[in-house]
């Protein structure tokens, strides 16, 4: 009972055949050598990785993408780790609402907070700018960064921190020795996960983007709306890239099931 | 010394002041603004009207793309059930290191850009690199090509490839926590595989499967960028209809009635599935 039959091998290629296909593609037809969208059936070419230079723009809201999940991750971690420390440890009233509070934007469909935030950010004077891009991402982002954190907080075995209180170790102290080493997992994790949401977003960006300010992902989603060519192929295919290269290290640092389930790193606590 | 009572508000307290002056007060303002008058000339006046609120349910065009949306959605659930959950099962009892390949193939896309993956979709059903059609065509399973581009059956399909991970995660998860002894003990008690599928394995896995059907549903029905891309011009959804009104037709009041309808049906969708899973499950949850 515990081996796969043929049938469920053959299920399980297929299954993968479905989730690659598109992916694979995008990668192929990023290789052609023709102006057109076609397999490089003949030879590889590299003239659409060599045009997107040609496209500032491209590069532009690429580095403002790394700009922007960098800021808005480690804003939404400094903010996760004292919110998770108040959630996992103590009693309080409003405790629960607070929590679904924090996690609301995994379920308010993304569309929604674009439009609450266009409206909001233009009342109060910062609709288009990039401050308003990092505001609406931490909030965006909080959730994934707050789950991890919170499962290494809840998994943590608080004996220690009190050896190191009766030693004599200030508040300041057990945070900065014991506490914050023991739930660096979650934190670095949850950091990481925060990081690549941030990156991708783009239904609640393509709201509140302004053309100076845009990211990758709005500007690749604008392109594709207008003609579909070789050229959105590439940049796609390279960010293809890059985040398989990202998830296979993550994956060696934490394990995806686990980045993504927001189990803890000892398994059973939630 | 802190006391114990004001610890976690200074603790929680940055977080919850970024949410409530962020997430609450924008939401209440959109809500508000679902009932302000626009003009084509006049622009957004600041006054309490229900006249968008009667637009949206009296046009049938809003009830046909609503229609819609909840149909894609409803499809896009039940097709990553039926074949998420089995996929769950096969991974489920592989062993390493063909596990985790597996597991980072299924789970990694989701963290690989939607648009990049939709992209892969668009070229997979239309133009030169129509693969899909050509395979079916060569087969010999269809005799003139399908349409796949700017129909609901495309969308699907490509909808159901973004979001079928979340189903594998959910069901895994769930599978994760049967003790492989009691499948052990069915056989060992003279059960056949089937038996020990439908009567061990299917009602274990069930709490995952709801699980992860709400989560599917709950984010096919708001999806935006895959229908835009796929759907196009002609095939609007409830958000990319939203997205129309604020950035092209410009008449706000009337985006905003849409989306909050949007928000308050997925909101009543997943309180009430989650009270039935809850209710019905609740000895599985232990």
């Amino acid at each position: 009972m515990r081996r796969n039959g043929w049938l469920a091998l053959a299920f399980n290629a297929l299954f993968l055949a479905f989730i690659l296909a598109p992916i694979l593609v995008v990668c192929f037809v990023a290789f052609t050598p023709e102006g057109f969208l076609s397999f490089p059936t003949h030879t590889w070419s590299l003239r659409w990785f060599r045009a997107i230079a040609n496209y500032p723009e491209f590069i532009d809201a690429f580095f403002a993408s790394i700009w922007l999940g960098l800021l808005s991750s480690a804003i939404a971690v400094s903010l996760s780790v004292p919110a998770a420390l108040a959630i996992a440890r103590y009693r309080f009233p409003g405790r629960e609402p607070i929590t679904a509070l924090f996690l609301s934007p995994l379920m308010i469909p993304h569309v929604v907070l674009g439009i609450a935030f266009l409206r909001f950010f233009t009342t109060i004077g910062i609709g288009g700018t990039f401050t308003g891009l990092v505001i609406s991402h931490i909030v965006v982002v909080l959730p994934f960064a707050l789950r991890l954190v919170l499962a290494s907080a809840a998994g943590m075995d608080r004996s220690i921190e009190n050896a190191a209180i009766s030693l004599g170790a200030s508040s300041g102290t057990v945070f900065r020795r014991v506490t914050l080493p023991l739930i660096m997992p979650g934190v670095a994790s949850g950091w990481a996960l925060a990081f690549i949401q941030s990156f991708d977003e783009v239904t609640m960006t393509v709201f509140i983007a302004a053309p100076g300010t845009t990211t990758l992902p709005v500007r690749m989603f604008l392109y594709i709306q207008d003609n579909i060519d070789p050229l959105v192929t590439s940049v796609s295919a390279c960010v293809i890239g890059l985040t398989v290269a990202f998830l296979v290290l993550l994956d060696r640092l934490y394990g995806i099931e686990r980045l993504l389930a927001g189990r803890a790193a000892q398994g059973e606590e939630t | 010394m802190i006391s114990r009572a004001t610890a976690p508000w200074l603790l929680a307290g940055p977080a919850l002041l970024l949410f409530v002056g962020v997430v609450l007060i924008p939401i209440a303002m959109t809500v508000l603004l679902s009932f302000h008058r626009w003009g084509q000339f006049t622009g957004i006046e600041p006054v309490f009207i229900l006249d968008n609120w009667k637009e949206v349910f009296a046009d049938p065009y809003f009830a046909e793309m609503f229609l819609r949306t909840f149909r894609i959605a409803v499809a896009v659930t039940l097709i990553s059930a039926l074949i998420g959950t089995p996929e769950a099962y096969v991974l489920h009892r592989m062993k390493s290191p063909w596990k985790g390949i597996c597991l980072l193939i299924v789970l990694g896309p989701l963290l690989i850009s939607v648009v990049a993956r939709t992209l892969g979709w668009a070229l997979l059903f239309g133009g030169e690199t129509a693969i899909v059609n050509q395979a079916l065509l060569r087969l010999g399973v269809i005799s003139e090509p399908l349409r796949f581009m700017f129909t609901e059956t495309g969308v699907i399909i490509a909808l159901t490839h973004v979001l079928v991970p979340f189903m594998v995660l959910s069901v895994w998860a769930a599978l994760q926590r049967i003790d492989p002894r009691v499948d052990d003990a069915a056989v060992s008690l003279g059960a056949s595989r089937a038996t020990v599928l439908g009567r061990i394995v299917l009602p274990q896995a069930v709490p995952g499967i709801l699980g992860g059907a709400i989560i599917v549903f709950a984010l096919a029905a708001s999806a935006f960028a895959t229908p835009a891309i796929i759907g196009g011009r002609r095939l609007k959804v409830a958000s990319t209809l939203a997205y129309d009104e604020f950035l092209n037709t410009l008449n706000w009041p009337l985006g905003a009635v849409v989306a909050v309808l949007l928000l308050a049906a997925l909101a009543l969708v997943i309180i009430g599935a989650n009270r039935i899973v809850e209710r019905r499950f609740a000895q599985v949850f232990e």
